[in-house]
């Protein structure tokens, strides 16, 4: 049974293990340094589609078939599938998840979308609801521009601070079994806003919410950031990244030695031109399951935090001049089950 | 986790926020800018040599500018430029008429009308406003006072 230690952070005493999972990406992603590390990478950015939105819904296709396919599981062994996306009304995920017939969740979290609906695949393992669940969420460069900035083709200069939205997709089964990685504890993050209102410095805006979250699952667990191997945030990039750091710093929690960033990760900033780093539901999920989920299960790291976020960033409301909300949930994901207090 | 104002968090922000290298894209703007215009000045030679008059010669270098600026746009190497540019390639004709045929491209798969008829503006609609009540006041006071 789950064992809540605080109104955000839960215990996961059955530990659901990540049963299998597969990262898609596009050109960009391709080009990056973790390229040799994904299942499938399509480096026409249409993946055959018409229209950007359905490219995305394609995409998400993909990675989910790839991850059930190394399970060897079809569509009717997963009860319950959680699935978000940035595009309004989540339509890459409902499009490209029409099709499978599997009771279906659609979850808007930004960028942190990717530990939203692994927090709720494992706790619906664990709380009995469901056998087997599945995760996924993609994000498409080309879908976001047109949705949340300017046509492509439009000759504007991005920020130092912008950040590049990530083509890609990263897909995740849970289950119930004896094989790492294991889903160990999730906290749940709150929305946290320090007033930020510059939509193309998203990193700054959910930096104090990855902090929180961080912090609020160190002080209910009594763990310290040495117990970990890597703490990865989704998505600050250089600027969120340093302001993380010097925020926990305060909090007396350095984490610089044990600290990476999805978005950081995923691409090489001297050479792609990404500006401040890697965003989008789709960051953190393909680094996740490229990356992060494969050296946990070889055991070459024994315990990692997934702390994926999200700027819950809406254009009309940042033209009306409000602030944008940051959110951040957060995963312990472990090598092994452990025993109780760690 | 402690309280941090938003005033102490902007200040911390902004400190790890990297500003625009201006040293550098305030003279690659004056240069790809002025090589627009220079080229526009060329167009207007060439017109007058070819023994069009003064006016229509520079409306055909407006026209040609525009040609050119969608055509790039087109095939994809507006932006391109524009990302070193910047002002440099917005603020002559042909930033407009990059700006008119962006959403053209982009907009078309929801279909002519809701698309491509709907979108067209969104970019340079403002300036068409702005552009039009600020003429409408100059020939107001031109009339009464010109």
């Amino acid at each position: 049974m789950a064992k809540r230690l605080s109104r955000s952070t839960i215990r996961l005493e059955s530990c659901p293990s990540i049963q299998a999972w597969a990262a898609v990406g596009g050109k960009m992603e391709g080009e990056g340094p973790l390229a040799d590390e994904f299942d499938f990478l399509n480096p026409d950015t249409t993946f055959g589609e018409s229209t950007w939105e359905k490219a995305e819904s394609r995409m998400m296709r993909t990675a989910v078939d790839r991850a059930f396919a190394k399970a060897k599981v079809c569509p009717s062994d997963v009860d319950i599938i959680f699935a978000g996306d940035l595009l309004n009304q989540c339509v890459g995920s409902t499009y490209g998840l029409r099709e499978l017939e599997i009771p279906f969740l659609g979850l808007y979290g930004a960028c942190s979308t990717m530990a939203e609906s692994l927090c709720m695949a494992s706790l619906f393992i664990e709380g009995g609801l469901a056998e087997r669940t599945a995760a996924v969420t993609s994000s498409h460069f080309c879908s976001a521009e047109r949705q949340f900035r300017f046509p492509l083709e439009y000759g504007g200069q991005r920020a130092p601070t912008a950040q590049w939205t990530a083509t890609a997709s990263g897909a995740a089964l849970v289950g119930r079994s004896m094989a790492a990685p294991f889903v160990r504890e999730v906290c749940i993050g709150s929305i946290v806003d320090l007033g930020i209102t510059d939509a193309a410095n998203m990193g700054a805006a959910m930096a104090p919410a990855a902090a929180s979250t961080i912090a609020a699952y160190f002080h209910d667990t009594h763990l310290k950031p040495a117990d970990f191997d890597r703490i990865f945030t989704g998505d600050l990039g250089l600027v969120g990244s340093t302001l993380l750091l010097e925020l926990l710093e305060r909090e007396g929690l350095p984490i610089s030695a044990q600290h990476a960033d999805c978005g950081l990760l995923l691409y090489d900033r001297q050479s792609q031109d990404v500006h401040a780093g890697g965003s989008g539901c789709g960051c953190s999920a393909s680094v996740l399951c490229s990356h992060i989920l494969p050296r946990v299960q070889k055991g070459e790291w024994k315990d990692v935090l997934f702390v994926a976020t999200g700027a819950l960033m809406s254009p009309t409301l940042v033209q009306q001049g409000e602030s944008i909300p940051g959110i951040a949930h957060l995963l312990h994901i472990s090598n092994t089950r452990g025993k109780e207090g760690m | 986790m402690k309280k941090l104002t938003k005033n102490e968090y902007s200040t911390l922000a902004d400190k790890a926020s990297p500003p625009t290298k201006s040293y550098r894209t305030i003279p690659t703007a004056f240069l790809v800018g002025g090589l627009i215009c220079t080229l526009g000045q060329g167009l207007l030679n060439l017109y007058q040599y070819l023994g069009l008059p003064e006016k229509t010669a520079s409306a055909a270098v407006s026209v040609s500018l525009i040609f050119l600026s969608v055509l790039a746009t087109g095939l994809n190497v507006y932006d391109n430029l524009a990302k070193y540019a910047g002002a440099g390639t917005l603020v002559p004709i042909t930033g407009f008429a990059n700006a008119v045929a962006s959403p053209a491209l982009e907009f078309k798969s929801e279909g002519l009308i809701l698309g491509i008829g709907a979108k067209l503006f969104t970019i340079s609609g403002p300036v068409i406003v702005y552009g039009i009540a600020a003429s409408c006041v100059y020939g107001l006071l031109y009339y009464l006072f010109g």
